[in-house]
């Protein structure tokens, strides 16, 4: 199939200013040599995106996805190297990008639309559409000053779903909103998939990047690591940073009244040892270390598995399973042994916590206190959060004895 | 290259004229007088300049020759609109880029577009100010109306003239801040530079420097807005045609500094998301 965008050997470079000069003496006095460091954002990265298409670009913070993306849609030029592209290009980097708070929604569906591309023609005949769609019939007139966050963004992204490009482009920022507004957005890329357009997302969100692209290339530190098909290349990512997120530090926030405290939180595999790795199906505990600086009376103890996306995928705790003690003081742990962890291959936030008997009063919360991966094993179900460990039978099992 | 640039541009002409809306939309939002303001800033500088110059300091208007015209306001705007035209599109090609940051670094398209709309903008108003010199001149028994065609060319070419300053200005400014400052004097000794206030008469043919005799009228004609206020106060003020020599000699200035304009814009384009 020919490639609706083909990336030769491109490389950029950003410069770091040490003293910011953008003043003529500054220039004069140093002859017009602006002290900065070179950053090299890409590094001779060739890929070959085929049309209709959906790819995925994925890597760490500062891997340079975002540059490549910024590169490919011609807002940063690469400093080396050539990116063709057949078609219609929109970026949707940011939505609502030009609206002008003083004008009325109407003025700015035409001003924002002429930004992505669209001819006043092709605006008048999609504009009941964007509106609709957007539903903001009634405040069309009103100036988008006076709309709230969601509403303001709403009708962005109705302007830009509607713009109909061969290739679109899409930034991750896209991933935020509520869940409405996310179903929005997925249905939309798929009805695109469907239609034969080239999509190209760069994301964080694993787990939606598998279900959504064809392929995926993975960055790293501005080098192309892996290209393919995105399962493989996604468990391929996902084995090699595991073990780092394992040992993740606290990066979430914290929050109680102190008396008692759960001091360290540990994922242990099957041997009972902290684990290296955790796949589908193993078994998997999670060890909470308690330290209480006074002896509390009937604690409870509890955790939360939610997605990078906020969906709380299960949330256990010590007073629902009835295993609540009366009294709990110095130090000690408390396990939450799973036989068969029955999570999708995906990354995943921990959040543990420590409350009183009516789990009104909150003595240690610990929000997002620790990201680990789940990488593929037994069984094979790479799709959503959960893994059912069902059995086929009938008339497949033939096929899979 | 040069074709796929040629077609980017046609590309983009919807979203000048949209951009050009935007800046005219919200110039005079929540203001009470609105679009009055376009009329009411060149007529408070007009009744200033005449009590000054034309009652201060008693400078006489000259007679329009053939119109017979001999009126300092009118004298004044026609040399007065075309420069805040000029002064206005230098003004505002300086922040086009830099106020629009959000949409270099978010969307691309070819980033003349800025440019080309903080100045369309400002030609609108420069036209409806044009429209009501016509009219005054009109009530003051000045057959401008003949004369139009004119006007519009000259238009037409000091608009090409400020585009080319406007493309230089707008991305030297994203790497040097203090190319504003520089222009705000520039402005302020170019305004004296070209007989704007003043008729061209009281400018001495040679002075007299250091024993060494230096024909003044003849380096102060070289200015190309002295040939610009010069050509509009012939067509609208003394209903005659500018001088076919100057005519020409500004359409030099206008392709000069167009071709400088935007090959200084293309070179500097290349970092612009990164640097404004």
């Amino acid at each position: 199939m020919a490639a609706a965008i083909s990336i030769e050997g491109v490389s950029k470079t950003y410069r770091l200013y040490h003293e910011r000069n953008q003043s003529l003496k500054g220039a004069i006095m140093r002859r017009a040599r602006v002290r900065y460091e070179s950053f090299a954002a890409l590094d001779d990265v060739s890929i070959e995106i085929p049309a209709g298409e959906t790819f995925g670009l994925i890597g760490e913070n500062g891997s340079g996805k975002s540059t490549l993306l910024k590169c490919i849609a011609r807002i940063l030029r690469p400093d080396a190297g050539t990116i063709r592209t057949e078609g219609k290009i929109s970026a949707l980097l940011e939505l609502g990008a030009g609206f002008h708070p003083e004008l009325s929604g109407r003025d700015n569906v035409y001003l924002n639309g002429a930004i992505l591309g669209l001819s006043r023609k092709e605006l008048n005949s999609r504009f009941d559409d964007i509106v609709g769609f957007a539903g903001l019939e009634h405040f069309i007139d009103t100036p988008v000053k006076n709309y709230s966050s969601g509403m303001y963004v709403r009708l962005g992204f109705s302007v830009a779903i509607n713009v109909d490009p061969d290739i679109l482009l899409v930034d991750e920022v896209l991933a935020v909103g509520d869940e409405e507004f996310q179903r929005r957005c997925s249905e939309k890329f798929a009805e695109l998939k469907h239609s034969g357009k080239t999509v190209v997302i760069v994301s964080h969100a694993l787990g939606s990047v598998r279900n959504l692209c064809d392929e995926v290339a993975l960055l790293e530190h501005g080098k192309l690591i892996a290209t393919g098909p995105s399962g493989e290349v996604i468990d391929g990512y996902l084995s090699d940073v595991h073990v780092d997120r394992v040992a993740d530090g606290e990066y979430g926030s914290r929050w109680g009244s102190g008396e008692g405290k759960i001091d360290r939180v540990e994922i242990l595999g099957a041997n009972g040892a902290p684990a290296t790795d955790i796949h589908t199906g193993d078994p998997f505990t999670i060890r909470l270390h308690y330290a209480m600086s006074e002896s509390i009376p009937q604690p409870v103890f509890g955790v939360a598995i939610q997605t990078l996306e906020g969906f709380t995928v299960t949330g256990p705790n010590t007073r629902q399973a009835g295993a609540v003690p009366d009294q709990l003081s110095g130090t000690g742990h408390v396990d939450l042994r799973v036989d068969r962890l029955m999570l999708a291959p995906g990354i995943y936030d921990l959040s543990v916590s420590l409350y009183d008997y009516s789990c009104s009063h909150a003595f240690d919360f610990r929000h997002r206190t620790m990201r680990f991966d789940v990488e593929r094993g037994n069984p094979v179900e790479e799709h959503g959060v959960m893994a059912l460990g069902g059995s086929w039978e009938g008339a497949v099992e033939s096929v899979h004895p | 290259m040069l074709k796929s640039k040629l077609a980017e541009y046609v590309d983009s002409g919807d979203l000048t004229v949209n951009l050009t809306l935007r800046e005219l939309r919200s110039r005079y939002k929540k203001s009470f007088l609105g679009w009055s303001w376009s009329l009411l800033n060149p007529l408070s500088t007009v009744i200033v300049y005449s009590i000054v110059f034309a009652f201060f300091l008693k400078i006489q208007p000259p007679v329009g020759e053939p119109s017979g015209l001999n009126n300092f306001a009118a004298f004044l705007l026609c040399g007065l609109l075309p420069w805040n035209y000029l002064q206005g599109s230098m003004n505002a090609s300086m922040g086009a880029l830099i106020g629009n940051s959000n949409l270099i670094k978010k969307v691309y398209f070819p980033r003349e577009v800025f440019v080309v709309s903080a100045i369309g903008s400002l030609l609108v108003s420069f036209l409806i100010e044009l429209g009501v010199l016509c009219a005054i001149l009109l009530l003051m028994g000045n057959m401008v109306l003949p004369w139009i065609p004119i006007v519009l060319v000259l238009v037409a070419i000091q608009t090409f003239f400020v585009l080319g300053i406007g493309f230089l200005l707008s991305v030297l400014n994203v790497y040097f801040r203090d190319v504003q400052h520089l222009v705000s004097i520039a402005l302020m000794a170019l305004f004296y530079s070209a007989p704007i206030v003043y008729p061209i008469s009281v400018v001495p043919d040679t002075a007299h420097i250091a024993g060494m005799a230096i024909p003044l009228g003849t380096i102060y004609r070289l200015n190309p807005l002295v040939q610009l206020v010069e050509s509009y106060r012939d067509a609208m003020y003394d209903l005659r045609f500018p001088p076919l020599l100057s005519i020409v000699y500004l359409i030099a200035w206008s392709i000069v500094l167009m071709v400088i304009g935007l090959a200084v814009f293309q070179k500097l384009d290349f970092r612009l998301a990164e640097e404004v």
